[in-house]
């Protein structure tokens, strides 16, 4: 897994409750086999005026000016700043994958939906949750100053602002040292291979049925 | 000391290992397994030069690539008329042949929606850790599983480990107290919680289902509540073991047969939240206020009695409510203040994991039973949620009532639930939709889908608008 330390980056507003995994990539595009290519289909429906395909040619296609991803000013953003509920809907960890692929690298919101906040954790993305007024306040910077970078330490846990103060935020002590080393879950679990063994035949004996096969 | 939830009992019977970061390992029992979410976790394992922990834990089947007509299907893998598509389904095949997993391939006639499936061939079973590369793999809570939709990674993690890394959750309780009115189905009790609690009213938690309501349900009717807890934001969805769950997997392909089932049974039916359990959030729902209900918005907790209206967002006086509110109607193309039942509709969907068993169309049937879709209906599509139900529907002469309707009668799979197939829903038309979410796009690019039960879209599809479908019931029973 992609390790992660510190990162400094451009912050892009998205100001939209309740972003769903099918907003952030649409289900066409679940149909590839790999675990790449899936940033230039990031928000696709929105950020796109026509309807994308899997092997659309994106470079011709038209963009929609309006969506905040088409801005020049945010050109280059590697922070996603937004709102409440983020990642809701589908488990899909193509929506990770598409953030990551398109160049995210921290995501920074009042919530996130349970499945998605997990998926960003296995694929080097840290997602941040904030008070909702500071993010409220987060919005209102970005918009207001153009160019508005955030650093974020995951050691010591603070996001630094362009005018040097800082906010700290929490982070799940498993994943953030999973993080920080860009260890393999699945290493890790297999350390344990003996008690995962002791507990599987002590649950086979006491309940066999879940272990039948069928008839 | 307080008495255990039904989450704290499995979770404690499946716990291998707490560990002192505050994460545990816990021991899975069944992972089912589909061609969305699975070919990165088999490539996974391949290049790590990994085998699964327990090859004979997981089943697998193909749903949401897989086309629904007659003629499509009749042809196979090669029927699959998207390349793309066909890669996915045929790698889901190789995969489960190189790892030694049992497959029901889109040409066995038990295939069908992976949470159909599960629960159908008793791979489902009371007591069980459950997941599933699948939101909705919530949906088996309803029999007393501890399920929930896990991502890709976790999928191969479970596949190489047979545990997943997991935090416990808090424990909510729902309780819908008192008897369901006539033609008030499942779907409304859990549409009705949704816009009660939000969509993310139950992130954290694990909800437990209870009160008489639930409890009066079929097992079917449970899993429809169970499969949209995660639309509520809780990863899994508990109802508590009783009669009805253990007569509902007796005699199932996967489940213990003989002595052992008796003691299976007697095990699964201590199942249940003690009398003095904690929960740390408590929602309790009167059975009797809920009415048909019906998404008007583009999130499950944009929802309505089919007797309200679209609401108005000058009316809202939270700010970001009124926002997503306005943002949500633009996409609808709706305007505030509009009869719910003035809505009109363009396409029917009958189907999805959320209602597609047997029960489900039997509801829709005798709604649309002598009588015809309206002429303004441009697709009326019923698709079962397996091979087996479509066997059972057909053997009722269910197909039948739905084809002298005017809707057609479809292969099992996903289809426009989520529209990965050739199912779509086109852009700016109104679908009447028994499956789970109403997203922007959802159902195909631009498509706007209002969220229903099966009898309210089958009188939706005669009527081409919404309907009380307590009207027709009535209806019906003076005819009869």
């Amino acid at each position: 897994m992609k390790k992660f330390s510190v990162h400094t980056g451009l912050a892009l507003p998205l100001d939209r409750a309740n972003v769903d995994t099918d907003f952030i990539i649409p289900k066409q595009f679940l149909k590839s086999i790999k675990r790449s290519g899936f940033g230039v289909n990031l928000f696709d429906e929105r950020r796109y005026l026509d309807k994308g395909e899997p092997d659309a040619d994106n470079s011709k296609r038209p963009l929609n000016a309006d969506f905040v991803l088409n801005q020049p000013r945010y050109q280059g953003a590697s922070v996603l700043l937004a709102r409440q509920n983020f990642g809701c809907g589908s488990s899909r960890e193509h929506a990770p994958w598409a953030l990551e692929d398109f160049g995210f690298r921290v995501l920074i919101a009042p919530s996130f939906a349970d499945i998605f906040f997990n998926n960003c954790f296995k694929n080097g993305l840290l997602p941040i949750v904030l008070d909702k007024k500071i993010v409220d306040q987060l919005f209102n910077e970005v918009n207001a100053v153009e160019g508005y970078t955030l650093a974020v330490d995951l050691q010591a846990q603070t996001i630094t602002r362009p005018d040097g103060s800082t906010l700290a935020f929490e982070v799940d002590a498993f994943r953030k040292h999973c993080l920080l080393n860009g260890l393999d879950d699945i290493g890790l679990t297999l350390e344990d291979a003996d008690a995962i063994s002791v507990f599987e035949n002590q649950w086979r004996d006491k309940s066999p049925w879940y272990f039948t096969l069928p008839s | 000391m307080a008495g255990k939830t039904l989450y704290d009992k499995l979770w404690d019977s499946h716990l291998v290992k707490q560990r002192d970061d505050g994460t545990a390992l816990i021991y899975i029992d069944r992972q089912l397994i589909h061609e969305v979410t699975s070919p990165q976790a088999f490539e996974g394992l391949r290049l790590a030069g990994r085998k699964p922990w327990r090859a004979d834990a997981n089943l697998a089947t193909p749903d949401h690539n897989i086309p629904t007509t007659k003629i499509e299907r009749s042809r196979g893998l090669e029927g699959i008329m998207d390349p793309v598509s066909r890669i996915q389904v045929r790698t889901l095949d190789d995969n489960c042949r190189e790892f030694g997993i049992l497959e029901l391939d889109m040409n066995d006639e038990r295939q069908g929606i992976v949470h159909v499936v599960g629960p159908e061939q008793g791979a489902t079973l009371p007591g069980m850790t459950i997941v599933c590369g699948d939101s909705h793999t919530s949906t088996h809570g309803a029999l007393g599983a501890l399920a929930h939709g896990v991502g890709t990674s976790e999928v191969e993690h479970v596949m190489a480990t047979q545990c997943l890394i997991q935090r416990k959750m808090k424990n909510m309780l729902i309780r819908v107290d008192g008897k369901l009115n006539p033609g008030v189905t499942a779907k409304d009790i859990v549409l009705a919680i949704i816009g009660d609690i939000g969509t993310a009213g139950g992130t954290g938690f694990t909800i437990e289902f209870g009160g008489e309501a639930i409890q009066s349900l079929s097992l079917e009717g449970r899993m429809t509540v169970c499969n949209m807890a995660i639309e509520a934001g809780a990863r899994a969805g508990l109802i508590a073991v009783d009669q009805t769950t253990v007569d509902y997997i007796r005699g199932r392909p996967f489940a213990p047969k003989g002595e052992m089932f008796d003691k299976a049974a007697d095990a699964w039916l201590q199942l249940v939240s003690d009398s003095d359990a904690h929960f740390d959030r408590v929602v309790v729902l009167d059975a009797a206020d809920i009415i048909p209900q019906v998404t008007w918005g583009t999130s499950p907790e944009m929802v309505a009695p089919v007797t309200g209206m679209v609401p108005d967002p000058d009316q809202e006086t939270d700010s970001g409510r009124a926002e997503n509110i306005r943002q949500a109607l633009k996409y609808m193309g709706l305007k505030p203040g509009t009869a719910i039942r003035d809505i009109k509709l363009d396409v029917v969907f009958i189907g999805s994991c959320t209602n597609s068993r047997i029960e489900d169309l039997r509801a829709a049937a005798a709604v649309v039973k002598g009588r015809k879709v309206a002429s303004s209906i441009e697709l009326a599509l019923v698709v079962p949620g397996s091979g087996l139900v479509k066997k059972q529907a057909e053997a009722e002469g269910l197909d039948k009532i739905f084809i002298e309707a005017g809707l057609e009668w479809r292969e099992p799979g996903c289809s426009m639930c989520l529209a990965m197939n050739a199912d779509q829903l086109p852009a700016g038309k109104h679908c009447a939709s028994t499956s789970n979410r109403n997203f922007e796009g959802r159902q195909g690019f631009g498509g706007r889908t209002h969220l229903v039960s099966p009898a309210m879209a089958a009188a939706a599809a005669i009527h081409g608008h919404f309907v009380d479908v307590r009207d027709i019931l009535l209806e019906t029973d003076r005819a009869h």
